[in-house]
């Protein structure tokens, strides 16, 4: 009963966004405030619709009602309660129905936060937002619908992909839909600007604090996903340049991108055109995202929920969404004013190239995903594009941004001065240099470039801070004024110095990582031993434990430094699903410090006379919690700058009502 | 108890399976076997999902190392051994795409976004530097105008 309650709720939805387009539009063409309103009635409905029908869902999958086809082909009771739970979003159908429930929640926070917006913009959005939600609801409802009964119930399900069976794999969709999908308000506020014929420093100062939100959840849903590959995967890499991983890297560059371009139309009125082409790209990736990864045109390590058919539905829905966008763009763009003046050193001028560099990163990105494609479709050839490329040519741009961001944010706008920017750099510039040569003399074995990846992750680190130093002006003025400057700084100042310095973290884990890290592996039987890297590593036992849904052979290695001293005891696993025939290993990760001992355990296989042994592989990676910290501190930068007063829309309708 | 059994049959199934660092593959000298291991990052897994050889546990990539190393042992170069690879399995094994007049675009398109980026940026501060107070000039409809004015004084 409560599932068809679910799936009459989808189709109420439905309804309510059709309801929510056509009456905000109308309100925002007849300039009625009544029509608006009952728009902005219809899209608080249908979130909350989906809502109901999402949590039906869930009832469906906790409960293990197998005469729902999505559940009886997910899930199992054997399963456990957080697995069950991912399970809703585990399937392409379940998946879309959040995509759309989070589509729908942007609808509504619009809605109902949107108070200090100018009405008829306001109302467009609303439209525009309405119009995304009934495209995807659509096709969930007739293409893809997660609460259709099976006639004929199975007494269990198929269950779960147990490498999807994880809590990182478990939370991490939500993450990444409310970034993907968050980037559909920015859209929406693009085309509502587009329609009202006016992009300036207003549009700016209301995108961006969406912006800011979608990018942030984006970066703590990747990071998370790398985190999940990283341990789960079983060889230690944390990024495989992945269709699927480059599907959600390019909404992330593009929304980068896009924030600090905001930066300038809202400060200088410069690069409007350019910022809401921006606008519509986020969720144009985002969108080509979600047809990449379910339609299956790429192989995939991730590959999760493939259905080719319905993949030319959701191009189909790209093309009329984005198609949309770009056209009010062409129709809009060559009016748009050109904005304010800069000179060639000036902080327009550092902003704009970053974003030149971070569009030349995304369109190799974008090529590299699809190239594929291309060259099968031009001459039948079949080729791969694989890590080996993005290192040669994504790399060298990152790093060509990285070297100049720290000058960055010391420019003044419209016109900067290059010394006083070396005369506030160089001392970050120089300890990054020393500790690079440090790291370059004492770490062994010996890696130039490896050691240059250090002097960029200290060069943003220092530079961060010698921006924030000069800011608070620390070590020149008394240090209770310090304080008082610190206090009275902006948050959005705050949010700038946070996530350079987390990508400056990142940067140190990535090279060291990278660089240094070291493994071994060997058969061993109960009693064998693995040195590495300062570390001996003992087999000294290995048993059969029962799962809940799963049969494991668990290894115990005893971990002690060279020349005694138990560092820990690792548990790694190798498991075995009887529902779908699976293996897969659980790796055992004993941090040290910023380190990681990642152990693996293999297949039993026979050892030296007669005795049985298992392959088990030994890694130790240096650095290597910087690689998925350093993301999350930038995503704490998102959030600092996202409180700032400036954002809140109060400011908004001032600035409003000084223009008026 | 009956389920361990099954785990232990299950077990024994996977026995073929292996790792890239598996100790049995391994060549005696060092400097080739390290060789071999970065070659195997350029290598596809061709029946797997987007892997490499080095990581991929699946039997075929276990094949494919034991003949890069074996080519490796012989003394061949890596380029020779990148060209035995493509002649036998096509450009598809290959993670890295050859430069070659076919993958010029795939290989330029970063340069040519980044300095076509870079030529726009120039062209804006260029005319923004251009003396911008330059007004247009006046059409023969305003010319009329403003002299009419002036002589109306």
């Amino acid at each position: 009963m409560i599932v068809e309650f679910g799936a009459f709720a989808l189709v109420l939805a439905l309804a309510l966004s059709v309801a929510q387009t056509s009456l905000s539009a109308a309100g925002a063409w007849r300039r009625s405030g009544v029509l608006a309103g009952a728009g902005r009635g219809a899209a608080l409905g249908a979130f909350a619709a989906l809502a109901c029908a999402f949590a039906a869902l869930i009832y469906a999958f906790v409960g293990s009602d197998f005469s729902v086809a999505n559940v009886a082909a997910n899930s199992h009771t054997a399963k456990p309660l957080l697995y069950k739970v991912a399970g809703a979003w585990g399937s392409h159908e379940g998946s879309m129905l959040l995509w759309c429930l989070v589509l729908t929640g942007y609808g509504a926070a619009v809605a109902v936060f949107g108070e200090r917006l100018p009405p008829r913009l306001r109302a467009w959005a609303v439209a525009v937002q309405g119009a995304l939600g009934v495209l995807f609801l659509a096709y969930t409802v007739f293409a893809s619908n997660p609460l259709t009964r099976l006639v004929d119930p199975p007494v269990e399900g198929r269950s779960l992909n147990p490498l999807l069976q994880d809590w990182a794999l478990a939370v991490h969709p939500p993450f990444l839909y409310a970034g993907y999908v968050g980037f559909s308000v920015v859209f929406s506020f693009a085309v509502a600007a587009l329609i009202e014929g006016k992009v300036d420093a207003a549009f700016a100062r209301w995108v961006r604090p969406w912006t800011l939100a979608a990018w942030s959840l984006l970066t703590v849903g990747i990071t998370l996903g790398a985190f999940w590959a990283y341990y789960e995967l079983g060889w230690g890499g944390w990024w495989f340049w992945d269709p699927v991983e480059n599907a959600s890297f390019m909404p992330w560059l593009i929304g980068a991108a896009l924030l600090h371009s905001a930066i300038v139309l809202e400060k200088r009125g410069a690069l409007p055109g350019w910022t809401v082409f921006l606008a519509l790209a986020a969720f144009g990736f985002s969108m080509l995202g979600a047809f990449l990864v379910r339609s299956g045109v790429l192989t995939s390590v991730h590959a999760f929920a493939v259905d080719p058919t319905r993949g030319v539905l959701l191009l189909t829905i790209m093309g009329i969404a984005a198609g949309f966008g770009f056209l009010m763009f062409a129709i809009r763009a060559p009016s748009l004013n050109a904005g304010g003046l800069f000179a060639p050193v000036s902080r327009e001028s550092a902003i704009v190239l970053n974003n030149i560099i971070l569009s030349a990163a995304t369109a190799t990105v974008l090529l590299g995903t699809l190239y594929p494609l291309i060259r099968e479709a031009m001459d039948g050839e079949a080729v791969s594009v694989g890590p080996p490329f993005f290192n040669l040519t994504f790399t060298p741009l990152l790093v060509l941004a990285l070297a100049i961001l720290p000058a960055g944010p010391l420019l003044a706008w419209k016109r900067g001065d290059a010394r006083l920017v070396v005369r506030r750099l160089w001392l970050a510039l120089l300890v990054a240099a020393i500790l690079g040569l440090v790291a370059y003399a004492v770490v062994t074995p010996r890696k130039a470039l490896a050691s240059l990846g250090l002097v960029l992750g200290f060069w943003l680190i220092g530079g961060a801070l010698a921006e924030l130093f000069e800011r608070v002006g620390a070590f020149r003025v008394p240090w209770a004024e310090v304080r008082r400057r610190a206090g009275g700084l902006p948050r959005g100042a705050w949010g700038t110095t946070i996530a350079h310095a987390g990508l400056g973290l990142f940067v140190l884990g990535a090279s060291f990582e990278t660089a240094w890290k070291v493994e071994s592996a060997q058969a061993l039987s109960v009693g064998g031993r693995i040195e590495l890297g300062g570390y001996v590593l003992t087999l000294t036992d290995v048993g059969t434990l029962e799962g809940p849904n799963y049969l494991a052979e668990r290894g115990i290695v005893r971990i002690e430094k060279q020349g005694g001293g138990l560092v820990c005891t690792a548990q790694p696993e190798r498991r075995f699903f009887p529902t779908g025939g699976q293996t897969t290993s659980e790796v055992a990760l004993c941090p040290r410090g910023l380190d990681d001992l990642y152990v693996v355990i293999g297949e039993r296989r026979a050892g030296a006379n007669g005795q049985p042994a298992w392959l088990v592989r030994a890694y130790v990676n240096p650095w290597v919690r910087l690689i998925f910290l350093g993301p999350l501190v930038m995503a704490l930068g998102g959030v600092v700058s996202l409180s700032d007063r400036r954002l809140r829309m109060g400011v908004a309708r001032k600035a409003k009502g000084a223009q008026a | 108890m009956k389920a361990f059994r099954t785990l232990a049959v299950v077990l024994a199934a996977m026995a073929c399976m292996a790792a890239a660092s598996d100790p049995s593959e391994r060549l005696p000298d060092p400097a080739q076997e390290a060789r071999a291991r970065d070659l195997f990052k350029e290598v596809r897994c061709l029946v797997c999902q987007n892997e490499s050889i080095d990581d991929s546990e699946a039997a075929l990539a276990r094949d494919l190392r034991l003949l890069v190393r074996d080519q490796v042992k012989q003394g061949r170069s890596d380029a020779e051994i990148r060209a035995f690879l493509t002649q036998r399995y096509g450009e598809f094994v290959l993670l890295k795409p050859p430069f070659s007049a076919g993958n010029a675009v795939l290989w330029l398109t970063p340069l040519a976004v980044l300095l076509a980026g870079g030529g726009l940026m120039v062209a804006l501060l260029r005319r923004r530097r251009s003396p911008e107070a330059a007004p247009e000039a006046l059409s023969a409809e305003e010319e009329a105008r403003l002299k009419g004015l002036l002589e109306g004084e």
